[in-house]
């Protein structure tokens, strides 16, 4: 991989962003993106989670294939994710109890989310090196809290229009996201 | 039919129409949209998703009384990825082709929320062939929802219909429809399609629809 870091963020942030262009994470880009004060805290969240279980798993990595494990590789980066949550969840209980109760469900829910395996998996099957990892997975947080933040801001003012009685709810949303999707196209070939 | 056969086919029925994962629950949204550019990869991606659901609830279930209630999640988590490890080296094997198309999103089967809400919500209270049988009505829903997404995307996006080319060489293909865009679009299509039928059925015009604030 020839790749350098900066390529690297940017494709993760802009071009290849992990909801718009990817797919990953779309639970709590749908669930979560109703308002901004929730949406931003939960994006820095998911965002230290996703490196933790980069550093964590590029280490279980080298081990896995120095011991020629790698049927396992899927059950114990799940695993990894899991106990990553948990401690996220302990320290933030411990230094900020504030941002722990603001958080609530949304923390926990953060394991079954498909972007944070989704670094993981991806980085593996694309043999990044350390420093490529690192980037990687803080370029996809970036993008992450990014398409959040856009939605949730355009939600917010959605709430004040007049919008047909149908189309409310999920479908809104949806197109909603199909449209920042079509913008975040023009970032296309931007990384290189 | 009988009784107990009836509340089979019941609790069958709910997953493939009442309570659709895809299009009233809106649940296991990333494989959904990402996959779905070809009718084909739909189905492979329903099939998969299916057999995880089936076996891990099975085991889910079985294990109910085993299972300390603290480390439940871990343990369903384990459970699902044994299986979709095990479907992953089985679709490698089976074709390369669709393993590379499907990439990623056979592993991320793992995180589906589907999988880990019945294993949750249904089978960790029921007994092995209810929590089965409820299983396969989510999963066949779950594909039929993704054959619904991967029909239309495939056609408008490529003119083809599980690979046959259906309008002749003067079809000019609306590229959208296969990038990213086009998943958001036609899902949200197809629910505000199934909100307006479930209006329509409840007997309200359409042109109350708007609402006046």
């Amino acid at each position: 991989m020839s790749e350098s870091a900066f390529q690297i963020f940017v494709n993760a942030l802009l071009a290849n962003n992990f909801v718009l262009a990817m797919f990953l994470g779309l639970c709590p880009f749908l669930g979560v993106s109703g308002k901004l004060d929730t949406a931003f805290p939960m994006g820095i969240a998911t965002t230290f989670v996703m490196l933790v279980a980069s550093l964590c798993a590029y280490g279980l990595n080298l081990l896995l294939t120095a011991f020629h494990l790698e049927f396992l590789r899927l059950i114990s980066y799940i695993v990894i994710i899991a106990s990553a949550v948990q401690l996220v969840e302990m320290v933030l209980k411990k230094y900020s109890p504030a941002l722990f109760r603001a958080l609530g469900i949304y923390l926990p829910l953060i394991t079954t989310n498909c972007a944070v395996l989704g670094v993981a998996l991806f980085q593996t099957a694309r043999e990044y090196d350390f420093v490529q990892s690192v980037t990687f997975s803080i370029g996809g947080g970036a993008g992450f809290t990014l398409a959040l933040v856009l939605m949730a801001s355009v939600r917010e003012r959605l709430t004040l229009s007049n919008v047909p009685d149908l189309a409310q709810g999920t479908a809104l949303s949806l197109m909603l996201a199909g449209i920042l999707s079509l913008s975040f196209m023009g970032f296309a070939g931007l990384g290189g | 039919m009988n009784t107990a056969q009836y509340k089979t086919w019941d609790e069958f029925m709910e997953g493939v129409w009442r309570q659709n994962p895809v299009f009233v629950m809106v649940l296991g949204m990333c494989p959904t949209l990402a996959v779905t550019v070809s009718a084909i990869n739909a189905i492979s991606m329903g099939v998969a998703t299916l057999f995880v659901l089936v076996c891990s609830c099975g085991l889910v279930s079985l294990m109910r009384k085993l299972t300390p209630k603290e480390v439940r999640i871990a343990v369903y988590i384990v459970i699902i990825a044994t299986f979709v490890t095990a479907v992953d080296y089985a679709i490698q094997a089976i074709s390369l082709a669709l393993y590379d198309a499907l990439g990623a999103f056979i592993q991320l089967i793992v995180v589906n929320c589907i999988i880990l809400g019945r294993a949750e919500a249904h089978a960790a209270k029921n007994p092995p062939i209810p929590a089965m049988v409820n299983a396969a009505g989510m999963g066949v829903g779950f594909t039929i929802g993704l054959l619904a997404l991967g029909v239309v995307r495939e056609i408008l996006g490529a003119g083809t219909l599980f690979g046959v080319s259906l309008f002749g060489a003067g079809f000019q293909p609306w590229v959208i429809m296969v990038l990213p865009p086009g998943g958001f679009f036609v899902l949200g299509a197809w629910l505000l399609l199934f909100a307006w039928w479930a209006r329509r059925r409840a007997g309200l015009p359409a042109k109350e629809a708007t609402q006046h604030v």
